[in-house]
């Protein structure tokens, strides 16, 4: 099943597909446009997000990296006040000069795991989206990579629309997802080229650490980001999962 | 969910926790010219900040596994600001005020050399963030800034230092780091980790003491694989 949370007439609601936009909990059938869409799960926990996980994103990359498809999987650490929801706008720093998209697969995890083997792995999921993690690379320093201001500000880790329950996707290594801005495709791949799986990236983590309902995976990019300006539309799609529209807006300057 | 309460706004701590790394003007002294040099490049700009996830988080009194085949653990002792109301694009001047309370963190970690892109197996293991023994009100103490911190094993000092020289007082860091990301209510944000951290091991009972805040005390286990 598919589930969506949003706010509309004053209250925040549980919501499904439906075939004129989303039906509410109560019954009300509503237009997508007629709703504020809120990441949908209710209590987001630990978000963990993976650097360089495609082979090709790897490739990509390869000039300015020092690691090797074998390593240990790269996991950095993010805050929830970083989510926003489908359909709204982030923020684009003024003095931001690369701002780039990351088209990911999100995992939320149902059911707490601990040392779970790869094998076990996927009957923690409860079920995935679509996420578009923007990085500000400006930003970036050498230090505990990549820093947070990259990559965990307000609104610019944006999830949904839906949470696609686990059985509706009997393979999450064989979904293909593409980014599109202002309706022109720029990045496109295909789960099969993660170097760390679903399933691996759930033995490893939770190996040292417990994985709880509510905690978020991000399984990294593929090839293919380039910087966005305020006032583009950015579409990432996942086949099966979901398409996540964003627009860029440019910040206000700080109020006095 | 959360690990402590208390009888104040906002009651009880949100779970996200952050560090920051090199905030103590003598650890940062003390790399030299090697914040120039390769991998790092360039020396800080921003707060270097990081996150202790839920799952590191548990009070005092706590048994905290030392992973097999690691020798010690290093402590940093640090005050942490709870946070008392939303606090976004703040300024230093007006930073506190959005500060409800204060709780000593022991900012547990596996010993590692390098600042660049450690693990996070490293930091965010299961127990490798206590906190407590409560929350306290920010008027408990005078200044956050000025504050002696003491680290014990089994009752006997083995690290002093204080809440102070460092490189963003606890105002300049809560608004720098709310330029970017913004603060809820019970979010802990801690001021840093004084230079030497001690190391532990397990069997040792660890205090770490922190003026006008009491003792958080713990247990570190050798952890045992089912």
């Amino acid at each position: 099943m598919r589930s969506a949370r949003v706010a509309y007439d004053g209250a925040i609601h549980d919501a499904v597909p439906h075939l004129d936009g989303l039906q509410l909990a109560d019954g009300r059938v509503l237009a997508e446009d007629a709703v504020v869409w809120l990441p949908p799960l209710a209590q987001v926990g630990t978000v963990i997000a993976l650097g360089l996980n495609y082979a090709d994103h790897v490739q990509e990359l390869s000039k300015e990296l020092t690691r090797t498809n074998q390593d240990e999987p790269l996991v950095f650490l993010k805050t929830p006040g970083s989510l926003i929801g489908h359909r709204a706008h982030t923020r684009r720093p003024l003095d931001a000069g690369f701002m780039h998209y990351e088209c990911e697969l999100a995992v939320v995890i149902g059911r707490r795991a601990r040392r779970v083997r790869a094998a076990d792995a996927l009957a923690h999921v409860q079920g995935y989206t679509v996420c578009n993690d923007y990085a500000i690379r400006d930003y970036l320093e050498n230090w505990y990579r990549p820093n947070l201001r990259v990559k965990n500000r307000d609104g610019a880790t944006v999830l949904g629309p839906w949470l696609v329950s686990a059985d509706e996707v009997p393979d999450p290594q064989r979904l293909s997802l593409r980014t599109t801005v202002d309706g022109r495709l720029v990045q496109q791949g295909t789960t099969a080229n993660m170097i760390h799986s679903v399933a691996a990236l759930i033995e490893y983590l939770s190996d040292f650490m417990t994985l709880e309902p509510g905690d978020i995976i991000l399984t990294g990019t593929p090839e293919g980001t380039v910087n966005c300006q305020a006032g583009e539309q950015v579409v990432c799609e996942i086949d099966g999962i979901g398409r996540l529209v964003n627009t860029l807006v440019a910040d206000a300057p700080a109020a006095s | 969910m959360s690990v402590l309460s208390f009888d104040f706004a906002p009651w009880r701590l949100s779970g996200t926790v952050l560090g920051v790394l090199l905030n103590h003007r003598p650890a940062l002294a003390a790399l030299g010219d090697a914040v120039h040099a390769a991998p790092y490049k360039a020396p800080p700009k921003a707060p270097v900040l990081y996150v202790k996830p839920r799952n590191t988080q548990v009070g005092a009194g706590a048994r905290v596994a030392v992973p097999a085949g690691v020798p010690a653990l290093e402590v940093g002792a640090a005050l942490g600001l709870v946070i008392g109301r939303s606090a976004c694009r703040v300024r230093a001047e007006e930073a506190l005020s959005f500060v409800a309370g204060l709780v000593i963190v022991a900012d547990l970690s596996v010993p590692h050399e390098s600042f660049y892109r450690p693990s996070v197996r490293l930091k965010a293991r299961d127990g490798f963030c206590p906190l407590g023994p409560r929350v306290w009100p920010l008027q408990a103490v005078p200044a956050p800034d000025a504050l002696a911190l003491r680290v014990t094993v089994d009752g006997r000092s083995v690290h002093e230092s204080t809440t102070g020289e460092r490189v963003r007082g606890a105002a300049q860091l809560l608004a720098d780091v709310s330029a970017f990301m913004t603060l809820a209510p019970g979010d802990v944000l801690m001021t840093g980790v004084a230079a030497g951290a001690p190391h532990v091991e397990p069997g040792h009972t660890v205090g770490v003491s922190l003026e006008g805040l009491g003792t958080l005390s713990f247990d570190l286990v050798r952890e045992e694989l089912s």
